[in-house]
């Protein structure tokens, strides 16, 4: 991303001017690292310290066991299992979700840019519409269809819904890079005798391969964080981790344990965070992506 | 061109499955709870219509109105401060300082995360008997009150910032590539007459953002209509109804309260709510596209 560096040497003189700028950056920077901060030294307190109200001081002690206990024995309910479980639901939902939903769209994307069949254009302005509309229009015929199938309260259908509502997005990710493509490459290759699977699969998706990257990033930590989908389609058993946090923070009986909940809400933050830290621009290019969309 | 197109039926096959996503649930659960929303249904849909009863009852339910007045404080306090506050951050960051990229992954994280992560930290740091008021009482400034969190007036408040923390770094990202793509002459042009930098920010930068600040405002108010994980995770909509927004109220009617008709109205009004916001935006701008 060349054109997030900034132009030209850096003033080397320190105005008046420059240090108030700073000031505000690091004050700014301050507010924005203030909560991870206090999550991060809440779960490393024991309940004792956390009583004592300083709620920004450092631990006395460094004490993981709120660590473990978010991990394997936090209680939901009557349930004391951890966010391990929720963790491994949200990756069995959102790895195949991901995968097919950036499949599907890229097919879409490529037929509706190179091919355009019949009532193509329509398609897409209804999903461009579908992708406006809240959900909580859909949610109950929804569940009553995914109920008629037996998919719901089930991974498949917590699957099922989040490919269907993030059509809408990839399909716009893929068509627009697409478009961007000569069409006479598809051309040449129709020339050349290929079909519309083949063209796809040996020239169209390996051409698209960053729009892949950056449409897995955006779907993967959109699904991971989703909430609304995964309560109500999972079902008891398959809640993804967000839902088993909110459920185990907010609905426990008797004396909050904060520096267990705080550390299982660093555990649920934890995968997008570490994508977000590690693929940097990429997702940055998937957010600004999804965000013209306009 | 189009005349010579090859159909193929393998692109019209491919588009098979999109197809019936988007007429069967798109379309056809939208048609299926529009027309739910004119029946008496409660725990299990009736077929017995009552046309507007629904709707009126809804406008007659103090907590739906409670609703729809905090969604509107929150959004347009939510977007307004997203919008400021990024784009005041990138201008900051686009007066060439150092350590740049550490302060941009430190803006937009929170961005990464869900609100329901975002609620949850957030009502911990606001926690009146253990966070930032018990703090500075520790202190030994005893009178020191900040319970917004759990105060009827103010809670919507903490919604919004827990809100702005989360989604202001989106706007910074956007403006500040958008300030990297505007060239250097008009810089160089506006400081040789004299012109304030902060002038030259809100003057000559900020209109030509324009277009780049609309899309992430438009993106952010889609959010707002369907903000629900936020409040579940910060108040749960507490204290009373004082943080109740319109897409938890139809979540409780269709789940908890069994009020199939009277949720699905609700879902109804959002959604013609988002038809009238989008509208005459989109006509716009055909209009203006057309025009050049």
């Amino acid at each position: 991303m060349a054109t997030l560096h900034a132009r030209g040497p850096k003033p080397s003189r320190l105005t008046i001017g420059r240090i108030g700028l700073y000031a505000f950056l690091i004050l700014a920077a301050l507010f924005f690292l203030l909560p991870l901060y206090t999550m991060l030294v809440t779960s490393l307190k024991t309940m004792e310290e956390i009583r004592q109200g300083r709620i920004f001081a450092l631990p006395d002690t460094v004490d993981f066991d709120a660590w473990k206990t978010a991990w394997s024995g936090a209680c939901m309910g009557t349930q004391c299992l951890g966010v391990r479980v929720g963790f491994w639901n949200s990756v069995k939902i959102t790895v195949p979700a991901v995968v097919i939903s950036v499949f599907i769209g890229a097919i879409n994307g490529y037929a509706l840019s190179f091919w355009r069949p019949k009532g193509s254009g329509l398609l897409f302005g209804l999903l461009m519409a579908g992708g406006l509309i809240p959900y909580q229009i859909f949610l109950y015929p929804l569940v009553r269809l995914l109920a008629n199938v037996s998919l719901y309260n089930s991974v498949a259908g917590v699957v099922l819904v989040h490919v269907i509502f993030g059509l809408p997005l990839v399909t716009l990710l893929f068509r627009n890079y697409f478009m961007a493509i000569p069409e006479e490459l598809c051309k040449a290759a129709r020339v050349d005798g290929a079909g519309f699977w083949r063209i796809f699969l040996e020239i169209m998706l390996p051409m698209s391969a960053p729009m892949v990257v950056v449409a897995s990033i955006f779907q993967f930590t959109g699904i991971w964080n989703d909430f609304l989908i995964g309560l109500v389609f999972a079902g008891r058993d398959n809640l993804p981790m967000t839902v088993q946090l909110n459920n185990i923070v907010n609905t426990t009986m008797g004396e909050r344990t904060y520096n267990v909940n705080m550390a299982a809400t660093i555990l649920t933050a934890f995968v997008p965070l570490a994508i977000y830290f590690f693929s940097g621009r990429w997702f940055v290019r998937g957010v600004a992506a999804g965000a013209v969309k306009g | 061109m189009q005349a010579k197109r090859r159909r193929s039926p393998a692109a019209t096959i491919a588009l098979l499955p999109t197809w019936i996503a988007a007429i069967f649930i798109y379309i056809g659960t939208m048609v299926w709870s529009v027309r739910l929303s004119f029946t008496d249904s409660t725990i299990f849909p009736s077929s017995n219509y009552v046309g507007f009863a629904q709707y009126a009852k809804l406008f007659r339910t103090s907590r739906w109105l409670a609703s729809l007045e905090n969604v509107l404080i929150f959004g347009v306090l939510y977007v307004a401060g997203c919008l400021a506050l990024g784009f005041v951050l990138a201008a900051s960051l686009d007066r060439k300082v150092r350590f740049e990229a550490v302060f941009r992954t430190i803006f937009l994280y929170p961005y990464a995360m869900s609100f329901v992560v975002t609620g949850l930290i957030w009502q911990w740091i606001l926690n009146p008997t253990l966070g930032i008021q018990a703090t500075v009482r520790a202190l030994g400034w005893q009178s020191f009150t900040f319970d917004w969190i759990v105060s009827r007036d103010m809670a919507i408040y903490t919604v919004v910032f827990a809100g702005v923390w989360q989604g202001a770094g989106l706007v910074m990202v956007i403006a500040l590539s958008g300030m990297r793509g505007i060239g250097d002459e008009q810089w160089k042009a506006a400081q040789i007459d004299g012109i304030p930098i902060w002038r030259i920010y809100l003057s000559i930068i900020l209109p030509q953002l324009g277009p780049a600040l609309a899309a992430s405002g438009m993106l952010l108010s889609m959010g707002v209509i369907k903000t629900y994980d936020l409040v579940v995770a910060l108040t749960g909509g507490g204290p009373g109804t004082a943080t109740e927004v319109p897409a938890k109220f139809i979540m409780d009617n269709l789940f908890e309260r069994q009020n199939l008709g009277l949720a699905s109205a609700g879902a109804t009004v959002l959604v013609l709510s988002v038809v009238m916001a989008v509208v005459p935006f989109r006509y716009a701008l055909s209009m203006r596209r057309r025009r050049r």
